[in-house]
């Protein structure tokens, strides 16, 4: 007989709900039905693996691989990637995407009259080390209006994605920055009830990733579900 | 030391620019073995609109029921073709398809074998944290006793079982339905 050993339930309030009204996107894409709460079995513990060869040398430097230098502050951008018993995880694969420096994305969808960046895509990939750190050279991106409700700006932020070692660990996050005037007015930041939660994907600035004469680093670090310590009987 | 899961936030409208670097619409590769199908479904939204800014990964076993993870130790054959993780964004008109095998059963609770599936995240603007679903295979007598699928409510069964296209072999129809009456089944993951 196996056993499989479930993934933790997050605390009360530090997941978002998928109704989330202010967040006015959510309205006609939440599901409205309870979700089927299901056991753990083989499927949902494991996952694509991925070895370190699928990331390129240079993915993880957002400011290379075009004719010139992007506009905007260059930054580090780096952290650890733990499970929630506080396991470093490694090659776990980690997905950025971004604004430029002026607030606009490298995308069609998007008519933001902010200038594009020749020389800036906003994407990059990271596979983390043995300690689960990962390391990202950008540049700060903009903050950026939308149509959410009158007046409406989005704060800086990067997008996160990570596959960790299960598909129940994937995760979709967004980081933030310190002292961001608009991130108490962000819908989408506020909705996730727990404050502390909720305050944990806003980065900190870092002096020992900051590079003399050269970037500001800010250090992130991304927790991902971690088991649980007792097998259930599958 | 316990540590808490960091809060899932929306992909957003925009998540190509990060994210198409690893799409992945054929799951087979060289020399897989298994019954190739092809699995094509639409998102819709509350107002039964196609959602244009929805991507689809889906995660499942080989024909024999492996798992390509260190985490499934069962003694059946590894197929080095078949990696079993796609990802695809919709098209403007809501739509995704994904070329693949029909997976093998895998072990299930209370030891006994589940009916084949796949298991699919679903990601978009609006949504805060991934949708969790399954997708199960058509005349296939296994269903009947699928573990979790009896953990849905019967009439709602029916949104994760793909439908067979008339006159195609192979081509199978899923579609993600966020609201209303034929809402799709969503399971709770934890997360």
């Amino acid at each position: 007989m196996k056993c499989v050993a479930a993934y933790r339930t997050p605390y009360p309030g530090t997941q978002p709900d998928h109704l989330h009204p202010s967040y006015v996107s959510s309205i006609k894409r939440a599901p409205t039905k309870a979700q089927v709460p299901t056991p753990y079995t083989l499927s949902e513990v494991t996952g694509p693996s991925f070895e370190p060869g699928i990331v390129g040398p240079t993915a993880c430097d957002l400011t290379r691989g075009h004719h010139g230098e992007p506009i905007g502050e260059r930054i580090i951008v780096s952290g650890r990637v733990l499970d929630e018993n506080s396991r470093p995880l490694r090659n776990t694969v980690v997905e950025v995407w971004q604004a430029n420096s002026a607030g606009r994305y490298m995308h069609e969808v998007d008519q933001h009259k902010a200038p594009l960046d020749p020389n800036f895509t906003g994407c990059g990939q990271a596979i983390t080390d043995t300690e689960g750190r990962y390391r990202f050279v950008t540049i700060r991106p903009g903050e950026y209006p939308w149509r959410n409700h009158y007046n409406a700006w989005r704060p800086a932020h990067i997008h996160f994605s990570l596959f960790g070692p299960a598909f129940s660990t994937r995760l979709v996050t967004q980081m933030y920055f310190p002292g961001d005037a608009l991130i108490p007015f962000d819908p989408i930041f506020n909705c996730t009830a727990d404050e502390k939660a909720r305050n944990r994907l806003i980065s900190v600035f870092d002096w020992e990733t900051t590079m003399p004469e050269h970037a500001l680093g800010y250090r992130f670090d991304i927790i991902l579900r971690g088991r649980e310590a007792t097998p259930m009987e599958e | 030391m316990s540590l808490q899961a960091t809060t899932s936030q929306t992909v957003g409208p925009y998540f190509k620019i990060g994210l198409q670097w690893l799409n992945c619409d054929n799951l087979v590769g060289e020399g897989v073995s298994g019954e190739r199908v092809t699995i094509q479904g639409r998102v819709f939204d509350g107002d039964g609109v196609p959602v244009p800014d929805a991507v689809v990964e889906i995660w499942q076993a080989n024909a024999h029921g492996k798992y390509n993870h260190p985490e499934d130790t069962q003694k059946k054959l590894l197929e080095p073709g078949f990696k079993g993780f796609g990802r695809v964004p919709v098209s403007p008109e809501g739509l995704f398809r994904f070329a693949t095998i029909k997976p093998g059963p895998v072990p299930g609770p209370e030891g006994k074998e589940q009916a084949p599936h796949l298991l699919v995240s679903v990601f978009m603007r609006g949504v805060l944290r991934r949708l969790v679903s399954r997708i199960y295979f058509p005349d296939e007598p296994r269903n009947d006793t699928d573990y979790i699928l009896n953990l849905v409510e019967p009439a709602r069964r029916s949104t994760l079982v793909a439908k067979k296209t008339a006159g195609a072999p192979g081509a199978l129809e899923w579609n993600v339905v966020l609201q209303g009456p034929d809402e799709t089944v969503f399971f709770d993951l934890g997360l």
